[in-house]
């Protein structure tokens, strides 16, 4: 059975470590803060200048000034900060964030990630993601292991324009979680029901395959 | 102290002419320079360059102005939100530059800090490097992005005293520091103006040096873009 959105959530969430400050992109790594463990102490950042960001707040208590990267009303928790635009990227191109979630429409097999732009489709911009990918050590990338018409989005190149190069270390999609190295995707693990061979099937870049696969653990 | 207070929008604004590049304040709809933008409407003047990390939506924040034509060229870097800005685009009508958000702020806070380029790895090896200078530093490429140049400010904060010092508030904040300064005329407009000597100087977040004028906003509207609750259980 391939995973639903919020079971790549939980899987990815377990990469979060205690101690971690964490960048959540817009989509499916959104849903990651659901997941994480509570007796861990994360911090979650939002490039629009607030770190330690809490859950949506109660009815009647959404302040416009208090707002996340999505532009949602959000709260913060106890040991929050907020801080202006240049402080915020100095946090992430500084790489004092540790860990940074992101969706994309394409990987490809060298790292190379595109999720910003389709050309003759209406552009909105990039907003902070070729920085974020360009500077954060640790990213992992969420999304569909195909798109809509069933092709897949782990490529040999990526064929829309890029985001940023050589950068995607790791990526959790609804088959696999799988690790870049070297110019190939190493499959770590296979989602529960989900053959090496479905997932062979359904990637277009060099997949390598260890003698060993587990299935995933949640 | 020297006194920045102008007393309205209109004394404010005076000065700025067709042609002109400003920088915008504001993050979506939030510490968006509500006044400012209301007094360019009604100024009229067109063919303007503004930098702002968005476009405002179709009937609020600078989504003002392009219903009413005024901007030539859009600088940002996420303009989702808005009708009327994507059909100027695709008209024709409307430039735009797309620009990653760190790099946006950076070459703000680069031109507040008279530091003319910088190096950034955001961008590089994408189109939004091309034709730019690049460089290796410990064994990354990065490309060279320069600071802005502006002939006016418009930012808003939460306080602000006839010095021209500024507190603050929230995700407010956002592009709002860094714009201080960065253009030749800084226009501050705020919620609270108190005397000078009423704000802790351990609290002031932008100092009144970089700040030209300032002036009490009115009716702030704080629109919320997207309201996002959880029940109460």
């Amino acid at each position: 059975m391939s995973l639903s959105k919020e079971q790549i959530a939980q899987r990815i969430a377990k990469e979060v470590k205690d101690g971690y400050y964490v960048n959540l992109g817009i989509g499916i790594p959104t849903l990651v803060a659901n997941f994480v463990r509570d007796d861990i102490s994360v911090e979650f950042q939002s490039e629009n200048g607030v770190l330690g960001m809490g859950p949506f707040p109660f009815e009647g208590e959404e302040d416009a000034d208090v707002i996340n990267a999505g532009k949602q009303t959000i709260t913060t928790l106890p040991g929050a900060s907020f801080f202006d635009s240049a402080l915020s990227f100095s946090m992430i191109r500084g790489q004092h964030v540790d860990l940074t979630i992101l969706g994309a429409m394409e990987v490809a097999e060298n790292g190379d990630i595109a999720n910003w732009k389709i050309p003759g489709k209406m552009v909105k911009g990039m907003g902070g993601a070729m920085d974020l990918v360009a500077s954060a050590e640790n990213i992992i990338v969420a999304m569909m292991h195909t798109n809509k018409a069933g092709q897949s989005k782990l490529l040999k190149t990526c064929s829309l324009p890029l985001t940023g190069v050589g950068c995607v270390k790791k990526v959790v999609t609804n088959l696999a979680v799988l690790e870049i190295q070297d110019g190939s995707f190493v499959l770590l693990e296979r989602a529960p029901g989900v053959s090496v061979e479905d997932i062979k099937a359904a990637t277009e870049g060099n997949l390598k395959v260890p003698a060993e696969v587990p299935e995933m653990k949640f | 102290m020297i006194n920045k207070t102008v007393g309205s929008a209109e004394r404010a604004l005076e000065g700025v002419a067709d042609g002109m590049t400003l920088m915008l304040g504001g993050f979506g709809l939030c510490g968006i320079p509500e006044n400012s933008i209301a007094q360019l409407v009604s100024m009229g003047v067109k063919d303007l360059t503004c930098i702002s990390n968005n476009a405002g939506v179709d009937d609020f924040g600078l989504g003002l102005l392009l219903q009413n034509k005024q901007i030539k060229k859009m600088i940002s870097s996420y303009v989702g939100e808005n009708d009327e800005f994507e059909r100027q685009m695709l008209s024709g009508e409307l430039e735009v530059d797309l620009i990653p958000q760190g790099s946006l702020a950076e070459r703000c806070r680069a031109a507040q800090a008279g530091v003319p380029a910088f190096f950034t790895p955001a961008g590089y090896g994408t189109e939004v490097g091309e034709g730019k200078e690049s460089r290796e530093f410990n064994g990354k490429m990065h490309i060279l992005e320069h600071a802005f140049k502006a002939d006016f400010a418009f930012v808003k904060a939460w306080k602000g005293d006839e010095a021209g010092n500024l507190i603050f508030k929230g995700a407010a904040r956002n592009f709002n520091p860094v714009m201080c300064g960065a253009a030749t005329i800084t226009v501050a407009e705020v919620e609270e103006l108190v005397p000078a000597g009423e704000l802790d100087p351990n609290a002031i977040h932008i100092p009144g040096i970089f700040v030209q004028r300032i002036y009490r906003g009115e009716h702030y509207e704080k629109r919320i873009e997207q309201r996002t609750v959880r029940k109460k259980v």
